[in-house]
């Protein structure tokens, strides 16, 4: 089972979510850091890491002799990483996404793929956490191809936790793809409420089951609760507004290990995902579930 | 020869586009004929990335040897001196007309380098 934790708005506690979650479900169990830009699971889980390796994408090298600049190349980038004046194509490599299309097209078969380094994949392993995470080097743009890289070790049997990237652009989309189930962790403000409407649309274009984790819980504000019930979305879970639990943040311990209750908290979360994905295989649209259990 | 302006409508009183991958048009001066015709810059808006390295395709496909626009990226400035256009920029806030008679006075000087930087730079 695969279990993505995405957010629309960064900040709402999709990293605390994952780890806790990752560090209480029963082996054979994997953690995924598909937040490139930032991977910060590896602070709270403080895995050994095993293995290092650099992550490199395709780029078009042209051969002058072959090319005899008619510009097929060109004309099937969409990313517009190589252009064709009549003469030997211009390379942009920063702005190939690598999909081998100019190979492909070119009648010279004058085009063969070099490489270049993007960012580092880190695998290793916490207690009976197997860990792997992405990281994107400075500068870099283009996170999906490393997020589809480590996704490679989805693995098979057990379960497999994905802390996703915030927002709801291709970086996410690359990041849930082909997830049984997606926990939206939200928090309860005007901007947590935006955000994760957003990423509720997305999900539902995407056809992929998904509830909500409303974080820093607190009698102030029911709006993202009331969004729920009304879109008729399980709310999976409420973590309640604790100092104590930011003060376990602030110093990159596990929730369930430092604040008393959590661990029950997190594996009543695991159950009842088990129980909602179990219960709605597939489509979440024109939804008619029930709101059982809802708070 | 043509020279090709980047513009923000459609006829000579129009004024210069100050951008020029993300241009709204451009018009295309024909020194010869002393006319103007008009070329579509949408592959170019439409572009996710590469906006200018597009936009320099396309008026060299139209046979432009001469650009005169507001700005130019790094991108889009070598695949000009690619195709061989002789770049001036600077020309925002003059209307298209004025612009190419500012040109063929001799009045501007065709730049070396881009004069803005590129995206994520």
């Amino acid at each position: 089972m695969i279990l993505a934790v995405a957010s629309g708005k960064g900040g709402t506690g999709k990293t605390t979510v994952a780890v806790n979650l990752a560090a209480c479900l029963p082996e054979p169990v994997r953690l995924l850091d598909c937040d490139v830009e930032e991977p910060n699971c590896h602070i709270f889980l403080k895995p050994e890491i095993h293995s290092s390796e650099r992550f490199t994408l395709p780029f078009p090298t042209v051969d002058d002799n072959r090319c005899n600049g008619c510009g097929e190349c060109s004309r099937i980038c969409e990313y517009n990483a190589i252009v064709s004046l009549k003469s030997k194509p211009l390379v942009f490599p920063e702005l190939c996404h690598g999909c081998g299309g100019c190979v492909e097209v070119c009648p010279e078969k004058a085009i063969t793929e070099s490489r270049r380094e993007i960012g580092t994949i880190r695998s290793g392993t916490w207690r009976h956490v197997a860990f792997v995470e992405g990281l994107l080097d400075v500068g870099q743009t283009l996170s999906p191809p490393l997020i589809r890289a480590v996704k490679q070790h989805v693995g098979t049997g057990g379960i497999t936790v994905i802390d996703c990237p915030p927002g709801t652009s291709c970086p996410v989309i690359a990041a849930v793809h082909k997830s049984d189930y997606v926990v939206l962790v939200s928090e309860s403000s005007p901007f947590g409420l935006h955000d994760l409407a957003l990423a509720v649309d997305t999900m539902r274009k995407l056809d992929l089951n998904f509830g909500v984790v409303i974080n820093r819980a607190g009698p102030m504000d029911h709006r993202v609760a009331d969004y729920c019930r009304k879109e008729r979305i399980p709310i999976l879970m409420e973590i309640p507004d604790e100092r104590k639990a930011a003060e376990a943040y602030s110093r990159g311990l596990l929730l369930i290990e430092s604040v008393p209750g959590f661990r029950k908290l997190f594996e009543n979360l695991y159950r009842r995902i088990l129980s909602e994905s179990r219960r709605n295989p597939g489509s979440m649209q024109g939804d008619r579930r029930d709101v059982e259990g809802i708070a | 020869m043509k020279i090709s302006i980047s513009a923000q409508g459609p006829n000579p009183e129009a004024l210069v586009d100050p951008r020029f991958g993300r241009a709204a048009q451009f018009l295309i001066y024909d020194t010869d004929t002393d006319s103007y015709e008009v070329l579509s810059n949408a592959e170019s808006q439409d572009a996710f990335q590469g906006a200018g390295i597009k936009a320099a395709e396309t008026i060299s496909r139209h046979g432009a040897r001469v650009l005169i626009t507001g700005h130019c990226g790094p991108k889009a400035f070598s695949t000009l001196k690619a195709a061989g256009i002789e770049v001036v920029t600077g020309a925002e806030g003059l209307s298209v007309s004025q612009a190419v008679d500012k040109y063929r006075s001799g009045q501007f000087n065709a730049a070396n380098s881009s004069d803005v930087r590129g995206h994520w730079q």
